[in-house]
């Protein structure tokens, strides 16, 4: 119990455990939507675009000698997300769900451009790990402010658009046909997936940032009957893993985003295993 | 006022025109069928009516208003050809139907968005279903789920797209029952069907597709005379059948 109380009043974990509640609460509301566009990966997608956008902060800052030299990587990493998610968006449009190619073009090259734009800046590849596999043991109080903010845009976005997101991630052609701005709402959706990835991107880092955002609603949907229920259900699990997978690498030395997202996969797999105890007639 | 103008339509697929000079007139409170062949533009006309698909050249004007942003879409539904009405994440009957209380400039749904539709379910003989799952649906149920989300939205005019299309039977009457009401109290509809069946009663006008054009334009056709029976007409699906002439438009029956 007072190892519960040491870490709750621990100004470092604090930080972090309000970024990991936040995260796991926001991140399954797109990963719904994406689940139901069957765009699960795209999150991943977004992610590798994102990590040249942390490079190419790094190599701005560099270029400005602002101090310290990772200060523009997370806005970097926002401004490459977005574009890329825009993209990727109009692609999607252009080539009627198609376009494997050009998007696969576009994850490698957002990898590959990524390592060799942060070796320009003066840095390795190690410095990109924390990126790549999240760093939420140094968040600062600004980090803290950044994520309440997008926190506060994503669930705004996600759960006030409910209905129009839904109308468009179900049938987009009928959504056309009532007059709704469906390109604006794609756009949207994709905008929100690469907010979504910037801000879990310090949790669990870019290449499992997907995770979080597509295995709660996995989980959520071996349970629930309906489309609301399946989102507040993921909303749950995710900030449940997120707290809990937090909480244990305290005390285990653990990379805290792999802990995460093995317990929520450990999750998944329990209720497959148990949904035959509560399945329905 | 028409409800539906159409003036020289030409629409392009890719390389290929699969319309060219449609005209079609619908006034208020019609039902018209649209028939035709496999690949005779009949779903591509409704698409283009209802601002799906871009137009090449001509006009579309609903209500008196030319297809586009200012296009009063409120006013009409719209029913897709039979995909499915599941998605990625299970949803209920009345969060599908839900949807088609949205339009320009309306991305939420009302305060008694939930009554209007199980209302719309009712209306189709799915009350009890409302709160299901549609994957738990069989495919006319979910059909009927899709037609719903279209009524929910009160149109003035109603475009359907091969609504009955490997519907099962109880969900086929159930339609006819639906649409007979609907047109009676005064909607005006247009209806994609591979072949009258239980409709030819309903329907007062048929409009045959061939190749692209209007073949025929007027009362719906007459079944074969060995087939006169109601359900019996059959749009024969292959092009290679030679039109007689216009008035009795290349009705062919299998054997």
């Amino acid at each position: 119990m007072t190892g519960i109380t040491q870490m709750l009043t621990d100004p470092l974990m604090q930080r972090a455990l309000l970024v990991a509640l936040l995260v796991g609460l926001a991140a399954p509301v797109i990963g719904t939507y994406l689940v139901q566009r069957k765009l699960s990966l795209l999150g991943d997608g977004i992610g590798h675009v994102a990590l040249t956008g942390v490079a190419l902060g790094w190599l701005v800052g560099a270029a400005l000698d602002v101090v310290p030299n990772d200060a523009l990587a997370v806005p970097g990493a926002v401004v490459a997300a977005v574009a890329g998610a825009v993209v990727i968006e109009v692609v999607r449009e252009r080539t009627r769900g198609g376009g494997d190619v050009a998007l696969a073009l576009l994850f490698y090259g957002g990898i590959a451009g990524g390592v060799l734009l942060i070796g320009i800046a003066g840095g390795t590849s190690a410095n990109l790990v924390g990126y790549l596999f999240g760093s939420i043991s140094t968040v600062s109080t600004s980090d803290v402010v950044l994520t309440v903010a997008l926190c506060a845009l994503l669930l705004g976005v996600g759960l006030g658009l409910r209905p129009a997101l839904f109308a468009v991630s179900h049938d987009a052609e009928f959504a056309r046909s009532t007059g709704l701005p469906v390109r604006a709402l794609n756009i949207a959706i994709a905008v929100v997936a690469a907010l979504t990835v910037t801000v879990a991107m310090r949790v669990v880092g870019l290449l499992l940032v997907s995770a979080l955002m597509i295995v709660p609603v996995a989980v959520a949907q071996l349970v629930s009957r309906s489309f609301a229920s399946t989102m507040h259900l993921a909303m749950g699990l995710g900030t449940a893993v997120c707290v809990v997978g937090l909480a244990v690498t305290y005390w285990v030395p653990l990379a805290p985003g792999a802990t995460i997202v093995v317990l929520a996969i450990a999750v998944y797999l329990v209720v497959l295993a148990a949904r035959p105890l509560f399945a329905r007639r | 006022m028409n409800v539906l103008e159409v003036r020289d339509l030409r629409v392009d697929l890719g390389a290929h025109t699969v319309l060219h000079d449609v005209d079609l007139t619908v006034r208020a409170g019609e039902a018209v069928a649209v028939l035709g062949a496999n690949g005779s533009g009949k779903s591509t006309l409704v698409r283009a009516v209802t601002g799906l698909i871009p137009v090449h050249s001509g006009t579309i004007e609903l209500f008196g208003t030319p297809l586009g942003p200012n296009a009063p879409m409120h006013r009409v539904g719209y029913v897709p050809q039979r995909v499915s009405a599941t998605s990625g994440v299970v949803a209920t009957a009345v969060e599908v139907v839900q949807s088609g209380l949205l339009g320009k400039g309306r991305l939420r749904p009302g305060r008694d968005a939930t009554r209007k539709a199980v209302e719309a379910l009712e209306s189709v003989g799915l009350g009890a279903a409302a709160h299901r799952p549609v994957t738990e649906l069989s495919g006319g149920q979910q059909q009927r789920v899709l037609i719903a989300r279209a009524l929910v939205r009160e149109p003035e005019l109603l475009v359907l797209d091969e609504p009955v299309a490997g519907v099962d039977l109880p969900s086929q009457e159930a339609f006819a029952r639906t649409l007979t009401r609907l047109v009676r109290a005064g909607t005006t509809v247009v209806v994609v069907l591979h072949e009258l069946g239980d409709l030819a009663a309903l329907v007062q006008r048929a409009v045959v597709l061939r190749g692209g054009h209007v073949a025929h334009d007027g009362a719906p056709p007459p079944a074969h005379r060995h087939h006169a029976a109601p359900g019996h007409v059959h749009v024969h699906p292959h092009d290679d059948v030679t039109a007689q002439d216009v008035g009795a438009p290349a009705l062919e029956l299998e054997p």
